[in-house]
């Protein structure tokens, strides 16, 4: 089918180690429902059973899509501004230019820090623009962020 | 040309002046009463004739046997403590608004607004002059009769907003054109090009100031004006009015179905509060006023209560001109806009203080458009505005192909995009219609979407990052080539716009270097 692609863009990716946290949460998310799932059964309430089971349906196909979720996401660094994007089956794509920069954040979860890694958000004054970069390796992040926050010194503009 | 030395007083009046030497200053003297004095009275009052009994019951159990407070103190020989008594709470209350209001100063400097308050927990909140975003004059009616006015200086975030309330009426226009020709930037480049000594600064200044005489503090030029008609015209063809027909036929059938007629006791209340609401809204609305000053849009209403407030350029993160179809048959157009700052105050008619014009036709608009956007409304522009709001498609705009049908049944022929110079144009909807238009300077950021279903049909959608506001500048359902294709030069013309804007100091071109 027609995807999405930008000509002349080569991402940078990021670490396939995210597919693991991304793992981790989506495994105890399943835990989750098939304890109730159990539950159900043993209370013989077939209605939230099936419901059940088709949650854990669709939660195993997007663990099984995790590691091709994760080398979707990529970024750029153009001459002026920072391109993101992310998703197989909703593709999206933000352009933000590095004079917007407000502030940048960077985050680590329990699971990401074991693995060496963080998330990396770069916030403007739209809420809406939402770019967070996750699984950059701690080194990658921290150079990604101080390069950031020089070249949107040298291009400040206002709001 | 006048003479500097005259036209000392005239551009700059000596109580603004004053007020904005840089020293800390006080409010006006009434703004204790203003802000709580009435209030306190009222309630006290109140208290005091509804409760009276009750509290003294409670308070004194003897005092139950009967009779007036006051003979109860006159029968017990104790007067004089009662007296006391509520002369100390009147001493400690009075005492304390006169602290807070000695305490509760401000300065303007030619970089910031400062303003400090508060007694036991202090309060400091400073300005900066070039992030501005609008300020606003509120003259609540009662401070009206004691010619006090409320400014409210908006900055960029939630309640960020610096108030000075109250000012002298009087002083208020001059010192709002004051600070606002202080965060243009003119003065900065002359100051920088003149050295700060106090006299020939002040001629300098003055020099700069004589060809301004007053355009703000001058009944103002008014460009787009409510008709009366109209006004209450589009009041009654709002949703409200919608609402309350829908509620009037919910009353009936259930009264015609159930047979009882106390239905009608429950509808009473909200037909009166109906009523309210339309006087409110149309008495809010009266006078309302668009000019153009030199430092911005001038929005102005208000018949008892006024309200007025200058947007300088640049300050507007995006517009939206829209039309209900209730609106369509008279031709009326609303328009709203995103800003940096969110108030908690409301404006005219007691919407968002984002609503521009509440109702004009589109003549109006082009007018208010052109106001808000000086720089980019050209006569093309004006060409592209007038089709975006009316066209049914085939005109400049790229519009969706054919396939959007599938998802823009009535709109897909008018659902598309156009980039003129200095704004980006989104024209959508056929029976709510829509023309967002942002301008370039002041976009933060582009996106471009595609789910299962659009790829299906081998369109996209754009979305352009604003501040937040009631406007979500979005279209979806655009051709996925046109979309791909506006994604690139917008993101290019984001950048080239960010780096070319001055607006922050909008006034700063004007002098010679």
């Amino acid at each position: 089918m027609d995807r999405l692609e930008l000509p002349g863009v080569t991402w940078r990716r990021v670490s396939p180690r995210l597919v693991w946290v991304e793992l981790v949460g989506g495994a105890g998310f399943l835990v989750v429902v098939l304890a109730a799932g159990v539950l159900m059964f043993l209370l013989q309430v077939w209605v939230a059973l099936a419901a059940l089971a088709a949650i854990a349906i669709v939660a195993i196909v997007n663990l099984a899509l995790t590691p091709r979720r994760v080398r979707s996401i990529g970024y750029q660094l153009r001459e002026d501004d920072l391109l993101f994007r992310r998703g197989i089956m909703w593709q999206r794509f933000v352009a933000v230019p590095y004079g917007r920069m407000q502030l940048v954040d960077i985050n680590r979860g329990p699971i990401a820090r074991g693995l060496g890694l963080s998330e990396l958000k770069f916030v403007t004054a739209a809420a809406a623009a939402g770019v967070t970069i996750p699984g950059l390796t701690e080194a990658e992040a921290e150079q990604l962020r101080d390069h950031l926050v020089s070249v949107a010194e040298s291009r400040r503009a206002g709001l | 040309m006048i003479e500097p030395e005259i036209s000392v007083p005239v551009s700059v009046p000596a109580v603004v002046a004053r007020l904005t030497d840089g020293e800390w200053h006080r409010l006006h003297p009434a703004t204790p009463l203003l802000k709580g004095g009435f209030a306190l009275i009222v309630v006290l009052g109140y208290v005091v004739s509804n409760l009276r009994e009750r509290v003294l019951g409670m308070f004194l159990p003897r005092f139950n046997d009967g009779g007036d407070p006051v003979d109860y103190v006159v029968s017990h020989g104790i007067i004089l403590q009662v007296l006391a008594a509520v002369a100390g709470l009147l001493i400690l209350l009075i005492g304390g608004f006169y602290v807070s209001w000695r305490m509760h100063t401000f300065r303007i400097t030619s970089e910031v607004v400062e303003v400090r308050s508060g007694i036991l927990f202090r309060t400091n909140r400073k300005a900066r002059l070039d992030r501005i975003q609008g300020i606003n004059i509120v003259r609540p009616f009662i401070a009206r009769l004691f010619g006090a006015a409320k400014l409210e200086i908006s900055q960029a975030g939630h309640d960020a907003n610096v108030h000075l309330s109250y000012l002298s009426s009087a002083a208020a226009d001059d010192l709002r054109q004051e600070i606002l020709r202080r965060a243009s930037g003119t003065r900065a480049a002359e100051r920088a090009a003149a050295v700060p000594v106090g006299t020939l600064l002040d001629r300098r200044v003055n020099e700069l100031l004589a060809p301004e005489l007053d355009p703000d503090a001058a009944p103002p030029e008014s460009v787009v004006k409510i008709h009366l008609g109209r006004l209450f015209g589009s009041i009654f063809l709002g949703t409200g009015t919608v609402i309350a027909v829908l509620v009037v036929i919910g009353a009936a059938i259930w009264i015609s179905v159930s047979g009882h007629l106390f239905v009608l006791f429950f509808a009473l209340p909200g037909i009166l509060g109906f009523g309210g609401y339309y006087v409110r809204r149309f008495s809010q609305s009266l006078r309302y006023t668009i000019a153009g000053t030199q430092d911005g849009v001038r929005v102005g209403f208000g018949l008892f209560s006024t309200s007025n407030e200058t947007l300088p350029p640049g300050r507007i993160h995006s517009i939206e001109v829209s039309q209900s179809l209730l609106w369509r048959p008279a031709g009326w157009w609303q328009i709203r806009v995103n800003r940096a700052s969110h108030t908690s105050s409301r404006g005219s008619a007691n919407q968002a203080n984002t609503t521009i014009l509440p109702v004009g036709n589109l003549a109006d608009v082009t007018a208010v458009l052109k106001l808000m956007l000086p720089d980019f409304i050209g006569e093309e522009t004006s060409a592209f505005i007038e089709s975006g709001m009316t066209s049914t498609g085939a005109d400049g705009f790229t519009n969706s192909p054919r396939r959007a049908a599938w998802l823009r049944p009535f709109s897909w022929r008018r659902n598309g995009f156009a980039i003129v110079s200095g704004s980006l144009l989104l024209r959508k909807g056929a029976i709510w219609r829509r023309l967002i238009i942002v301008p370039q300077p002041r976009l933060q950021s582009v996106g471009l979407h595609q789910g299962p279903l659009l790829r299906l049909l081998r369109l996209a959608s754009i979305q352009l990052h604003t501040v937040h506001g009631p406007i979500t500048a979005d279209l979806g359902a655009v051709d996925r080539d046109a979309a791909l294709a506006f994604f690139t030069e917008v993101a290019a013309v984001a950048v080239r716009a960010g780096q070319l804007d001055t607006s922050h100091r909008w006034r700063s071109g004007e002098l010679p270097a």
